[in-house]
């Protein structure tokens, strides 16, 4: 104990003997580790944005379909379960949120404009514990039951249609016969969305007043189970395929959506590459510090060697100096991300490239997320790696010859 | 060899692990800055051809406020006579016109709901790439025939093939009621679902009929040789085209595109920046201590009668030879890596997901050019003669007999 209390000190105040060197050094690891913490928050923020903004669109965590719903999204790819089956299988078990929607291709009019939308018919009751898009209203009032006649649009739409709060719309789809089956109904609410594109291509009704224009009373073809972390939803995933019967397909968000899905894998692993680069751009010059720093002190060494300290103790204090070294940097950098992050939290405005970043499916303001793992992993990273960078120097610092070094001028 | 010269090269190998790790910093970022540079810009330019030549053009006239709100009744009069015109006029094939209109689709099993445009059949080639991606039949031929193209993933979805029927309803440019039926003669696979799924061509003088557009079109599409000659071309239609009509280019009509490349260059920049900035430190740190080690030297040649400018000078020489040196190596280093993949191809694990989201393949064949190759090292390169301007300046502060007096 005492040994390391010497050699820490020893540590501490070689490294303040060439105080300019140390403090370019520090400066140098400070920036290295704002610029890690820093830039990972603002991709944590960007990417988890995106993906409760995905999941919002496609509300639910787990959806179930008919096998093929998801590339034929027709009326007659409906789920094989009643949706009196349904609700009875669900309520019995312990899953927190969930709902049953039917949801079809169609093609909404107004007196001026059509559009081609997704048309969805929910039970307001169901749908309000998973808080989709279309529970955003601006405008209006929310859809009431199952058997309300009137519809919720985006404020695009209503812009793109030419219509309005209290108007009439006409929407066509098709039947399961593939007949033309069309209803009037009234706007009674506007719902918004961060991403422009939702506005536009999704229109909520009830779902019993669609069933019945439909001619598919008791049938849905979606289920949308929500999950208590997004993360993780095998758990949730494995309950819904147990409580099913018949041919169906149980899929979590990340299946549903891969860009999402695979979003969340790449961001993990930029975020680990990034910070190796970074170290990496930073080790040069840590080594480079260290090695100055032994050759400075090459007689010293000598002397130190020659007057019995071990060689390992003299690898432990040029590690130690080293770890020394970036711990300060360590807390200046951690100090600093912390402080440029806070003033940021209510969002920094990119609006200028708004549509860019719609399609990275990123909304226009930014919140930069700092977590505890990613603060943790960049400490590691930069102790870790530095403690090996330092190994080489430190070692060749203890292999000296002490005649050797002490002769040497 | 210049005497200065040579003295600032022996000077640099005086400590070589000190000037070899320093160089290493620079080779290090500079290599990294060519390939990450490469691969973004030749992915920016299939960003954009890709988006551009698959349907958009590079210019497109419209009347004034249809690309935002894209109604029926936003259009461009006697869209066939202009169309020639401005063909005749500009000298050039790559102009077509266009209609646009939403209707739903049926079969007579399935109906859905798409965007359907009427085209000119004989130069729609020239400005689209989906006639040459007609995989099943043939695309379209006759101007006023009742023939539909419909995408892959459409024509699976209605489960119809060649020869079948479509029945296409929706509401005309005066608002009326619109039918026909169609015959499906072609079937293209872009292989972007999304286009596959929701995009279907009918020849323009049937549209004509159907939608009551009076000769009337939405959009005459243009497409520019190359990027550069956009502008100019831009320019030129406009004094073509009468005042009451909107010409945009690419930027306008597809603004998603460069804004998504101008913030993949924001969040790129600044890591860029991090790594220049680290490596100028590292430069700072070595020319500092180098000056430091010399003060009983440079002391005595101030003493001779030399001036702390021209020492300074020595110091900068020295900063930009070993940053020559870092770029030279960087530049080699980064433009083998960035050849080698551009023959291989670059992946990483879920990019094809994210690919696909940007009209882009699933490997990357990074392109070097000189710009990709010298830009990112150039930068570094002057990053590392900044740091060089504390230590340089540090000489003029020096007293020549304090100096001689430091320790050799």
């Amino acid at each position: 104990m005492r040994a390391l209390a010497v050699v820490s000190m020893l540590a501490w105040r070689n490294l303040w003997r060439n105080h300019r060197r140390t403090i370019v050094m520090v400066s140098a690891i400070t920036i290295a580790v704002w610029a890690m913490i820093f830039m990972t928050a603002l991709m944590r923020g960007m990417v988890n944005d995106m993906i409760r903004d995905g999941i919002r669109a496609l509300p639910g965590h787990v959806q179930v379909h008919h096998p093929d719903f998801r590339d034929d999204p027709s009326i007659n790819n409906l789920i094989p379960m009643s949706d009196a089956a349904l609700t009875a299988a669900f309520s019995r078990s312990d899953l927190d949120g969930w709902s049953s929607r039917v949801k079809v291709p169609a093609i909404i009019s107004s007196e001026r404009e059509s559009r081609g939308v997704t048309l969805i018919g929910v039970d307001p009751e169901l749908e309000q514990s998973i808080e989709g898009i279309g529970s955003n209203v601006a405008e209006g009032r929310n859809l009431e039951d199952v058997n309300d006649g009137g519809v919720i649009i985006g404020r695009k739409l209503a812009e793109k249609l030419d219509t309005e709060l209290g108007k009439r719309v006409v929407l066509m789809s098709q039947d399961p016969d593939n007949e033309i089956a069309d209803r009037g109904y009234r706007v009674v609410g506007l719902f918004e969305a961060n991403l422009e594109l939702q506005e536009e291509i999704f229109v909520f009704a009830g779902k019993a007043t669609l069933q019945k224009m439909l001619g598919i009373e008791n049938q849905v073809t979606e289920v949308a189970v929500l999950a208590a972390d997004y993360r993780d939803v095998s758990d949730e995933t494995e309950q819904v395929r147990a409580l099913m019967n018949g041919d169906v397909e149980v899929l979590p968000w990340q299946e549903l959506n891969n860009y999402l899905g695979s979003m969340l894998k790449v961001m993990d692993g930029f975020v680990l590459v990034w910070m190796i680069v970074v170290f990496l751009a930073l080790s040069f010059g840590l080594v480079n510090t260290l090695v100055m720093a032994v050759f400075e002190r090459v007689r010293e060494i000598g002397l130190m060697l020659a007057l019995g300290m071990r060689p390992a103790s003299i690898l432990g204090q040029i590690i130690v100096e080293s770890i020394l070294l970036l711990i300060i940097g360590l807390i200046l950098g951690n100090t600093l991300a912390w402080a440029s992050v806070v003033p940021l939290q209510d969002g920094i405005d990119i609006s200028a490239v708004a549509q860019g970043m719609e399609m990275f499916g990123a909304s226009s303001i930014l919140y930069p997320e700092l977590t505890l793992d990613d603060i943790v992993l960049a400490n590691v990273v930069v102790l870790v790696l530095g403690f090996f960078a330092s190994l080489s120097p430190a070692w060749r610092a203890s292999r000296y010859e002490p005649i050797e070094a002490i002769t040497k001028v | 060899m210049n005497i200065i010269l040579r003295l600032a090269w022996r000077n640099l190998w005086r400590q070589p692990r000190r000037t070899w790790l320093t160089v290493g910093a620079m080779v290090f970022s500079n290599a990294l800055l060519v390939f990450m540079i490469s691969i973004q810009f030749s992915t920016y330019e299939l960003m954009i051809d890709n988006t551009l030549q698959a349907f958009t053009g590079h210019i497109q006239v419209q009347a004034p406020g249809y690309k935002d709100d894209l109604k029926m009744r936003q259009v461009v009069p006697d869209v066939i006579e202009l169309a020639s015109s401005l063909r005749r006029e500009l000298g050039t094939e790559t102009i077509a016109a266009r209609a646009a209109a939403f209707a739903l689709a049926s079969s007579e099993e399935r109906s859905y709901g798409l965007q359907i445009y009427g085209v000119e059949t004989q130069f729609e080639s020239f400005v689209s790439t989906i006639p040459g991606l007609v995989r099943d039949g043939r695309y379209l031929k006759d101007q006023d025939a009742a023939e539909i193209v419909i995408g892959k993933v459409l024509a699976r979805n209605l489960r119809v093939s060649l020869g079948d029927e479509v029945t296409l309803l929706g509401s005309g440019r005066d608002g009326s009621f619109a039918a026909a039926i169609a015959t499906v003669v072609g079937i293209f696979d872009s292989g972007v679902p999304d286009i596959d799924r929701s995009i279907a061509e009918v020849p323009l003088g049937f549209f004509d009929d159907v939608f009551y557009m009076e000769g009337a079109g939405h959009q005459i599409v243009i497409t520019a040789p190359d990027l550069i000659s956009v502008d100019p071309l831009k320019m030129q239609t406009e004094a073509l085209v009468p005042a009451s009509l909107a010409v945009h280019d690419w930027d306008a009509l597809q603004p998603s595109l460069k804004q998504a490349i101008q913030a993949d260059l924001g969040s790129a920049f600044f890591m860029y920046g991090v790594l220049v900035i680290l490596v100028a430190f590292s430069v700072l740190n070595t020319q500092l201590m180098s000056v430091l080690e010399r003060t009983h030297e440079f002391g005595i040649t101030m003493s001779l009668g030399i001036a702390p400018g021209r020492l300074g000078r020595l110091v900068f020489l020295e900063t930009a030879m070993m940053g020559l040196l870092g770029l030279v190596l960087g530049a080699l280093i980064g433009g083998v890596v960035t050849v080698w993949f551009g023959y291989t191809g670059f992946s990483y694990p879920g990019m094809e997901e994210m690919a696909v989201n940007f009209n882009l393949p699933s490997r990357f064949y990074p392109q070097a050019s000189i710009l990709t190759l010298f830009l990112g090292p150039t930068i570094v390169f002057v990053g590392g003669m900044f740091a060089a301007i504390y230590p340089a300046l540090r000489l003029h502060w020096l007293h020549p007999v304090e100096a001689m007096r430091a320790a050799p």
